[in-house]
């Protein structure tokens, strides 16, 4: 799938502040981007099945459609430039209405001007609905978008998602930007098991926690892909947002967050682990991935260690529960009347404590170690991220290869076979512009992945220091309460005679 | 081995570890709240000057326990005022089943023998975190290390507390405390040479209990005419069921709160692991929650240690006294019942007219010891019902007081660090 779009011509400023990203390197002013030169714009499976994505795809409507999107960045698309071509429809993702426009904003936009929206808004995930019956049965949940910013259409939004959908945008999602270097944070994952049984009807607690912790998973994935400044702006996302009808998302199986990883790496990892390992010019590099590493096995380990407590924690509950009836009971048949209600009274507590313990197992799990989960996950993302800019720089050498290979053929044509000269010319020319871009595209993705994980750093720690906190004030609460019970049996059992 | 030191110090040897108390200091500290008194871990005695006994020093041997119970008496009977001795398991066991055995104390309810020392599963433990070594980090070995020394101590405290209690009640009983068995077991310095049941005696044993058993359920069956005893028959039963019911489950509730507290511990590690790699703002985070989960861990192993000794040890103890009493039952109704044989016997031979004195003397030898026995049962079951309530009152108030003294520490502890750490953001 290609596609193509026109460039914007220069306006007045001289400027374009469309492709930010190549301005830097294009602003002596030999650039692509002058008369009615097409930018290749690709979004491509090549041959290798990677996928590639260049940046920065503009598309035209004809010239009456509104501006929806009204925020400054986006005046320079309203130009009174040449008549735009109007891209070949079929190469138009169908996901996306005519008359949107939209401009994919590298980073570097977003950080050289203010802001002039400050990041203000609120996704909430809720009322799961089972729709259907039997096999092709599914939950629908509700989506509330409340912002005050101005690219959505009105300051509230709902509407009814499956997961599928969510699936599907992340689909999406990273196909378009993974392979440029962005973390796009990973969707939960498909379960069959839990699935059935919500499919079966089977309406008891342990399928009514799993619906409770996708809900809570949903809503985290579609908060954390808002919070990146680059997805936000992203049509899709806005669409699933905003649309109340959505097509359905196709062969989802593929599309789920591993899935795309899992697609991506794939092929690529066979032919990596083949090759030359990559000569890191750049330390950073080199530190952040093994930081990286070692953050995996410590979330890892912590996880392992919460999911124990959280299940002891449980265990606790039931036991605690069991010996509240049993003292109850003690309680019945003790023939002094005082010893009696005490033991009632024990018994009680007992029943408000296992309370307790069973509210903090629900914190210790969906506070910490659902975090966790998130973050082991990310981490894989990151992970994928560092391997496409391997992968990236592989593609560069090789083309520095078979570049030198072609000099070196063309010199000896210029001896010999005068006539192939000029293909020979010509094939250079065109590996000579491959291995720039190559070049460009490497110090891209490196630039845009130093940002990424400058804000993913950034997001970690505000992450981890508010779930902590709200942790720890769960467990004051618990605390209290249990103050609480006790101070109210200590006359009970005094008053014993 | 290291020799024995005045007051109750516990040394223990075990596989290749040996602990002395001092160095357990941070790990918690289990009876250091009681009195050290007599200690009545469950039970509320008046203490007797005229005979006082107590443990005073034991020694954990690889497969057995060495108490040393000492004896402050006025009476005359014995050789001095103060004196102590060396005893073993089996010879508290022998003291027990030797007043079981007695036809003259049928009518007491015979003190509970004390469990015998289980340090089984505290010495697997240790074996396999020896084999673990490896495969843990030096400060996580010595961190469950000292846990299970911990654990092991307490079992130790508690072993010797239960023959405590044993030997306390025996000399508070205003009978069996004269018992010369009683008085051999406290001055004898030699080896009482009493040695475990065979597997003759054991199987004999076994099949005396089934007897027994079968037995009690036709005793029990008899209607008793005196409501009291008719009353307690029932009540026992019921109370012994649930008892032993309210023991296990509180059991189960304990070992979840100690496997809980294991896990949080883990936890700590880990964060403390994460909190040196990180090189950003939470690593402070991270550090002092690590630190605070450390605490808070002790604080949740002590609430599980003391929900042990007072709910769970308590409990356990009174199955024990409930059965005692419940045997009790059984001799007088196995008395009541030979009472009523003897009477019939004697009514068939008075109207045979033969063997009548033997018959009167039978039905008059009976009837005297069931009304005896009568007599000190009802003494012996009201007082039990006393000790059983004042046991209860004093552990569950104190068990009251522990769980509030906990929490508050732990609460502080919480709001403490949560101080700090908004304080940082």
């Amino acid at each position: 799938v290609c596609v193509w779009g026109q460039a914007e011509p220069l306006n007045s400023n001289g400027q374009n502040s469309l492709l930010e990203e190549e301005e830097e390197e294009e602003e002596e002013g030999e650039d692509l981007f002058t008369g009615s030169l097409s930018v290749p714009l690709v979004l491509s499976l090549s041959r290798s099945l990677s996928l590639s994505l260049s940046l920065s795809l503009s598309l035209f409507p004809s010239a009456t459609e509104e501006v929806s999107l009204d925020s400054p960045e986006r005046d320079v698309l309203l130009s009174d430039g040449p008549s735009p071509v109007t891209p070949p429809a079929s190469l138009i993702s169908p996901h996306l209405p005519h008359n949107h426009l939209y401009t994919h904003c590298s980073f570097d936009e977003m950080e050289e001007e203010d802001t002039p929206d400050l990041f203000d808004i609120s996704i909430l995930v809720s009322d799961p609905e089972k729709v259907g019956e039997g096999m092709n049965a599914y939950m629908a949940y509700k989506v509330t978008t409340q912002t005050s910013m101005s690219l959505f259409k009105s300051p509230q939004a709902t509407v009814r998602r499956r997961f599928s959908d969510f699936l599907g945008l992340h689909g999406k999602l990273a196909t378009r930007y993974l392979h440029v270097g962005y973390l796009v944070p990973p969707a939960p994952e498909k379960s069959i098991v839990g699935m059935t049984k919500v499919k079966v009807g089977k309406d008891d607690s342990s399928s009514n926690e799993f619906v409770e912790k996708r809900r809570a998973a949903l809503e985290r994935y579609l908060m954390r892909t808002a919070k990146h400044p680059v997805l936000l702006k992203d049509p899709d996302l806005l669409t699933f947002l905003e649309c109340s009808e959505l097509p359905r998302a196709l062969s989802t199986q593929a599309l789920s967050g591993a899935g795309i990883l899992r697609m991506v790496n794939k092929a690529a990892d066979a032919v990596n682990k083949m090759t030359i390992k990559m000569t890191e010019s750049d330390t950073w590099f080199e530190e952040k991935q093994q930081k990286f590493e070692n953050l995996d096995i410590q979330l890892r380990k912590l996880h392992c260690s919460l999911d124990s407590l959280v299940c002891h924690r449980k265990e606790l509950s039931v036991n605690t529960a069991l010996f509240a009836k049993s003292a109850a009971m003690l309680g019945n048949s003790e023939d002094h009347t005082a010893l009696s209600r005490a033991l009632s009274q024990l018994a009680e507590v007992e029943e408000k404590v296992e309370q307790l313990h069973q509210d903090q197992a629900g914190a210790d799990f969906y506070l910490l170690a659902e975090l966790l989960a998130d973050y082991i996950r990310l981490i894989g993302s990151v992970k994928g991220v560092f391997d496409q800019r391997v992968r990236l720089w592989q593609r560069l050498q090789d083309s520095l290869l078979l570049l030198q290979k072609k000099r070196d053929a063309e010199a000896k044509l210029h001896a010999n076979k005068p006539e192939k000269l000029q293909q020979a010319r010509d094939d250079i020319r065109e590996l000579e512009g491959k291995v720039q871009q190559g070049e460009r595209d490497f110090e891209q993705i490196s630039k845009t992945i130093r940002k990424e994980l400058f804000r993913f750093e950034k997001e970690r720690v505000t992450d981890f220091k508010e779930v902590i906190i709200k942790y720890l004030e769960s467990l004051v609460q618990t605390q209290q309460q249990l103050i609480k019970y006790w101070e109210a049996f200590l006359p009970e059992a005094k008053a014993i005679s | 081995m290291v020799a024995p030191r005045c007051g109750p110090v516990v040394v223990v040897d075990v596989v290749s570890v040996s602990i002395q108390q001092e160095g357990l200091d941070d790990g918690p500290d289990f009876l250091s709240e009681e009195d050290r008194g007599p200690r009545a871990v469950n039970v509320d005695l008046q203490t007797d000057a005229t005979l006082q006994v107590d443990i005073s020093d034991a020694l954990s041997e690889r497969d057995k326990v060495k108490f040393t119970v000492h004896t402050k008496s006025t009476l005359p009977n014995f050789k001095q005022n103060e004196f102590s001795v060396v005893r073993q398991h089996e010879e508290f066991i022998w003291l027990h089943d030797s007043f079981v055995e007695n036809e003259d104390y049928a009518g007491y309810i015979i003190p509970p023998a004390p469990p015998r020392p289980d340090f089984d599963a505290s010495r697997e433990k240790l074996q396999k975190l020896g084999e673990g070594e490896g495969s843990m980090t030096k400060e996580e070995f010595t961190k469950m290390k000292q846990e299970l020394e911990a654990e092991y101590l307490a079992i130790f405290k508690k072993t010797v507390a239960m023959h405590e209690v044993f030997l306390c009640r025996v000399a508070a009983h205003p009978v069996l405390k004269k018992d010369l068995n009683f008085h051999v077991f406290l001055e004898y310095n030699q080896d009482l040479s009493v040695r475990g049941k065979n597997k003759k005696e054991k199987l004999e044993d076994f099949f005396k209990n089934v007897v027994k058993s079968a037995d009690g359920v036709l005793v029990a069956g008899v209607k008793d005419v005196d409501d009291f005893f008719e009353h307690e028959k029932t009540f026992l039963l019921e109370y012994h069921n649930r008892v032993k019911d309210a023991s296990l489950k509180s059991d189960k509730m304990i070992r979840s709160h100690k496997n809980a507290a294991d896990d949080i511990n883990r936890i700590s590690s880990s964060l403390y692991t994460l909190g040196t790699q990180d090189s950003t703002d939470v690593c402070k985070f991270f550090l002092k929650v690590s630190e605070l989960l450390e605490k808070t861990r002790k604080i949740e192993a002590r609430v599980a240690a003391d929900e042990d000794l007072k709910l769970a040890d308590l409990l356990k103890y009174y199955l024990r006294e409930s059965q005692a009493a419940k045997d009790l039952l059984y001799r007088r109704g196995r008395a009541l019942v030979d009472y009523e044989n003897a009477n019939k016997a004697l009514d068939k031979a008075r109207s045979k007219n033969k063997d009548v004195l033997q018959a009167e003397t039978g039905q008059q030898l009976c009837c005297h010891k069931f009304e005896k026995i009568s007599e000190s049962a009802k003494q012996e079951l009201v007082d039990f019902k006393t000790r059983r309530v004042a046991a209860f009152r004093k552990n569950l108030v104190e068990l009251a007081e522990l769980e509030l003294k906990h929490a508050k520490g732990h609460l502080q502890l919480l709001q403490s660090c949560l101080g700090i750490l908004k304080g940082d953001t």
